[in-house]
């Protein structure tokens, strides 16, 4: 029987609370939000806070998707399935549902939720790609007020991330540009499973050309998930099936996956290569359509 | 820590430490063993109840996290000694054998009918999809929920 080790138990209902709780227990002190990550990291003994916060209280407060005119703003606390059932996420960023439509299985998605996915980094998990992709803010609060930070910045290492002590993740903010497209592409073995591998790609033309673009990668790098060179690729010309071949060349050669019990590891540099070109097809198709 | 829930409609309450899973909350504080306890790690979704009427893998929720929600189990189905529909379309279409998915595929059919009630059979499999069988080749699981579907309304009548 897998249970965690004993620890205290401690509820917070509001943000201020939560972050008066870290400061006071130190360290050794976790936040949990749907605890998808890191109970099963607890169970293991991989992970031994000596205090656990528990934040689901302030769904109220930090559940929630909003149009902030150029902004989209998600809250910490919105669940997977809330993500996936957006109406205007699939609208403005479709690269978001193609994402969350893989993400574990739906009992998971129920309880899951943006900020724990993303502040558990692991280098397998969807979201991060997603939204460095789009060019995401990640927002951080402390008690002496927040800060915001792109989303490359945000990951620092696998299971690291920007959030400090006594800080915790409130809320991702997306910018909204026009002519926009986007797709997300993954290979698994099977439902619930993490990535073999998987990438995503959003562009955003002006007239016939791609004006922006952003690819990012998950389950091929230990750290960062965005190429650069593959994104410098495609800006300034039309999109192209050679633009984009060249593009996945370089994603590929950029990542660095390892061997492990979902394929070798030039299994996923050939999975890193096709995956790339094919979410940047997608995204073309519908920034064409927009 | 003393920790109550609303059990299938009524309020229950034991004595349990915090780490305590709430699958094991049900079974050993509360007695109620519909509930099944499988792989442990939220992959084979034996565990799952409806918390708040959504599907959740009770094996990677604290009890504590469910302290003043309302969660039903498989024992909450039953209606005045009459089976839920999905209950019967697993008795007519076969829809199961060692039983020990059962309690879970029961609930997520359960849930799934009650916000789609006549779902394709490709919704069905995206349904309980965070659920393994290892005996049915999930046929006729999909088989007893469209049953379900399409005999609602004469079992609840």
């Amino acid at each position: 029987m897998q249970v965690p080790a004993p620890f205290e138990y401690a509820r917070a209902a509001t943000v201020d609370e939560a972050i008066g709780l870290l400061e006071r227990l130190g360290p050794e002190a976790r936040l949990v939000a749907g605890g998808h990550s890191l109970l099963p990291m607890m169970k293991l003994r991989l992970a031994t806070p000596e205090h656990l916060i528990d934040i689901n209280p302030l769904e109220s407060e930090l559940g929630y998707i909003r149009d902030e005119g150029g902004e989209i703003h998600i809250g910490a606390l919105t669940r997977h399935r809330e993500v996936l059932d957006s109406e205007l996420l699939a609208e403005r960023f479709p690269i978001i549902r193609d994402a969350e439509l893989l993400i574990a299985d739906p009992p998971v998605r129920n309880r899951g939720t943006v900020g724990g996915a993303l502040c558990q980094a692991d280098p397998s998990e969807d979201l991060s790609a997603v939204f460095a992709a789009l060019g995401a803010r990640a927002v951080i609060r402390g008690r002496d007020g927040e800060r915001d930070i792109d989303m490359v910045e945000f990951h620092q290492g696998p299971y690291e991330t920007a959030v400090g002590d006594a800080e915790m993740l409130v809320e991702v903010r997306v910018p909204v540009r026009e002519h926009h497209g986007s797709a997300y592409e993954k290979v698994k073995r099977r439902t619930g499973d993490w990535a073999t591998a998987a990438a995503g790609a959003a562009l955003w033309l002006d007239g016939p050309n791609i004006a922006a673009a952003g690819i990012a990668l998950s389950a091929v790098n230990p750290h960062g998930v965005r190429s650069t060179r593959a994104e410098e690729a495609v800006i300034g010309g039309p999109p192209s099936e050679e633009a984009f071949a060249e593009a996945a060349r370089l994603a590929a050669e950029d990542c660095d996956p390892i061997g492990d019990q979902r394929g070798p590891a030039d299994y996923k540099r050939h999975l890193a290569r096709e995956l790339t070109q094919r979410a940047l097809r997608g995204a073309t198709e519908r920034a064409l359509a927009t | 820590m003393q920790i109550t829930i609303t059990l299938n409609g009524e309020p229950a309450t034991a004595e349990a430490e915090p780490r305590t899973l709430l699958v094991h909350f049900l079974r050993d504080n509360l007695g109620l063993t519909g509930t099944h306890w499988g792989c442990d790690t939220s992959n084979c979704g034996a565990c799952v109840v409806l918390v708040d009427g959504e599907p959740v893998k009770s094996c990677t929720m604290l009890a504590a996290m469910a302290e003043g929600h309302e969660v039903r189990t498989v024992e909450g189905l039953e209606r005045d000694g009459k089976l839920d529909p999905v209950q019967q379309g697993f008795v007519e279409e076969h829809g199961l054998q060692c039983g020990f998915c059962t309690p879970a595929m029961l609930l997520v059919a359960r849930e799934l009918l009650d916000r789609n009630p006549d779902p394709t059979r490709e919704e069905i499999k995206v349904a309980i999809s965070g659920q393994i069988c290892r005996c049915t080749g999930y046929t006729n699981i999909i088989n007893s929920i469209r049953w379900a579907a399409e005999h609602g309304e004469e079992v609840t009548a």
